[in-house]
């Protein structure tokens, strides 16, 4: 109430300009520091647990147990090199590479010639077919898990990347043909119609002329599939037991965590989980602007 | 032109859709069917027994004590990242000290954003792993940093009494910076002469927040609400990571109870997907009930 009644009283007394202006500094002067100070509070927040498990990453196990907040006597680069070969974190982490680049990819070239029907074409049962993709968005993978695991398993693709890659881009769908379907919607449609009169054909249309103009739904949604695809970790627990040299890395590390309860070794671990932080550090620091567009886009479309 | 679009329509929509219905649609109709079965996994064995798992499920008390932790989890998880996000994001949008009307981002903004967002792409294990190690009752983050402090530590994660707010400050925590872009998105497009307005007529920053941004905002707010109410449901991968659920069931959740149900010591196929039914229609209701709730008009600025 009292900020209410400040222009009313300055406003009275109006003998020095910086007179006038001086309660009204101040309290942005407040709310400057008090605003730094909560979001230093957050960034610490947010940056303490990463920057500690780097620096605990370059420590002996010795280092980490007698003093958790120390810094490293040495650079003990043996414990990342315990992870990337020891613990295998190296395969694993090519291993989601592989996967990865083969979902994403197959998920951009099925849900963009999916969407791209949807938004151009008048068919009878589209809508229908429509709703079939978009209604999945409504359904948590949970109540799919156990009979998935028995189509996977009698297609013979249980343990398979091909199997891990087919099912991660059928779960991907939904959004993808979602988002591209109202993305292709907003293409004008001017330019295919001058395209169909210079003789054209219709695959020629979509892969020369839609396509290429679809370009910032395409890399929005391909980032969100992409990070949605190497974060999983709940397919491949259900569908790639056994055979521990195709496992991705989430189930690497989180091996790797298991096995720490036993052996102890703290430093390894964090070196591994730096190992997987690192590559998506850099991606997003030099992206960053993509990503952040993307992933809001993603939630807001 | 028209009539030559077949063979596209054709090569175009049916491998999409022939994968959709394999490895989606099928299973999920076969969920329901598997429900009310009392299969038990590698054999083919499994009689219908109707609803008989739905009355198990009814009177078993570790579904219940699961449900009432997601219940608290729907209840707090949303409220506490959309205010932490909000109370965030105003700062960095009218923090600011040297714009006339206090509507200027605060020096460094891009920089808390930057920070803010990265636990966002990090893959869930990495965080789970990572603040289990935090919350380590010995040489964690945590316990070691309130030692030295002389400050007696409880043992977070090992503690039934402590666990489950341990979990949910995980949660908090790795949501709060996306949300924080999202609104942070979403106040910028909002012309900066309401602002001006409103502070010129002598409103405070708070009834500014309260009465300008909150309404303005309040679409992105709800699609955030819906987005948080579904993660709560799930709260599967940090659960299971951290603490699968103990000390003493005290952070069970409903995912986790499943997938013990299913690929856990005992292979009970029929019972888990009667679990996955249920969870199906509360996430369903859920999201339903949050979009009729918040429904208002949509405001478009010209």
């Amino acid at each position: 109430m009292t900020t209410l009644d400040k222009p009313a009283t300055t406003a009275t007394a109006p003998t020095s300009a910086a007179g006038r202006d001086r309660p009204i500094r101040r309290e942005l002067g407040v709310a400057n520091v008090f605003s730094h100070g909560f979001l230093l509070i957050w960034g610490l927040l947010t940056v303490l647990p990463l920057l500690w498990m780097f620096i605990s990453s370059f420590k002996t196990n010795g280092e980490i147990l007698a003093d958790p907040w120390g810094l490293p006597g040495a650079l003990h680069w043996d414990n990342w090199a315990r992870a990337w070969t020891g613990a295998h974190i190296g395969r694993y982490f090519l291993n989601s590479l592989v996967v990865v680049a083969g979902s994403v990819s197959l998920t951009m070239l099925m849900g963009a010639t999916a969407a791209y029907v949807f938004a151009r074409y008048e068919f009878r049962g589209r809508q229908f077919v429509y709703y079939l993709f978009v209604g999945g968005l409504m359904f948590p993978v949970f109540l799919a898990l156990v009979p998935l695991f028995f189509v996977v398993r009698n297609a013979g693709l249980f343990g398979t990347w091909t199997g891990l890659i087919l099912v991660y881009a059928a779960y991907s769908l939904p959004f993808t043909v979602f988002f591209l379907t109202a993305f292709f919607r907003t293409l004008p449609t001017s330019v295919a119609e001058a395209a169909m009169v210079d003789g054209c054909g219709h695959f020629r249309l979509f892969f020369r002329v839609m396509l290429p103009m679809a370009r910032p739904g395409l890399i929005s949604v391909a980032l969100f599939n992409f990070l949605s695809h190497w974060n999983q970790f709940l397919l491949p627990q259900v569908l790639m037991q056994g055979d521990e040299s195709k496992w991705v890395l989430a189930q690497g590390l989180f091996a790797l965590s298991v096995s720490q309860g036993y052996a102890g070794d703290y430093a390894r671990l964090f070196a591994g989980l730096s190992i997987a932080v690192l590559p998506v550090l850099a991606v997003y620091v030099g992206f960053q602007r993509q990503v952040q567009t993307g992933l809001t886009a993603g939630q807001l479309k | 032109m028209r009539h030559g679009k077949w063979p596209l329509i054709v090569t175009f929509l049916v491998p999409p859709v022939l994968l959709y219905i394999v490895f989606v649609v099928s299973p999920y109709l076969q969920a329901f069917q598997i429900s009310t079965t009392d299969w038990l996994g590698y054999s083919a064995d499994a009689n219908s027994v109707g609803l008989a798992n739905f009355k198990t499920l009814w009177n078993d008390g570790y579904v219940w004590n699961a449900l009432q932790n997601n219940a608290i989890l729907l209840a707090l998880v949303p409220v506490l990242t959309i205010v932490l996000g909000l109370f965030f994001a105003t700062m960095l949008a009218m923090g600011g000290r040297k714009g006339r009307a206090g509507v200027t981002g605060v020096r460094g903004g891009a920089l808390y954003r930057t920070v803010y967002f990265f636990p966002q792409v990090l893959s869930v294990v990495i965080i789970a792993l990572l603040w289990k190690e935090v919350y380590h009752p010995n040489q964690g983050l945590l316990t070691s940093g309130l030692h030295a402090l002389g400050l007696p530590a409880p043992t977070w994660l090992g503690d039934p009494a402590t666990a489950f707010w341990c979990v949910l400050a995980v949660m908090v925590w790795s949501n709060v910076g996306f949300y924080v872009v999202l609104f942070g998105a979403a106040m910028s497009a909002v012309p900066k002469e309401i602002y001006e307005a409103v502070l010129l007529d002598g409103a405070s920053r708070f009834t500014t927040l309260r009465r300008v941004t909150l309404p303005l905002l309040w679409d992105t707010v709800q699609v955030a609400w819906v987005y948080l109410a579904i993660f709560a449901l799930d709260g599967f991968i940090l659960v299971q990571l951290m603490t699968n659920g103990g000390p003493n069931f005290s952070t069970d959740v409903i995912g986790v109870r499943m997938y013990d149900t299913a690929f856990g010591s005992e292979t009970k196929f029929g019972y888990a997907s009667a679990i996955g039914v249920v969870m199906f229609f509360l996430t369903l209701s859920v999201a339903a009930l949050s979009l009729r709730v918040g429904r208002r008009d949509r405001i478009e600025y010209s």
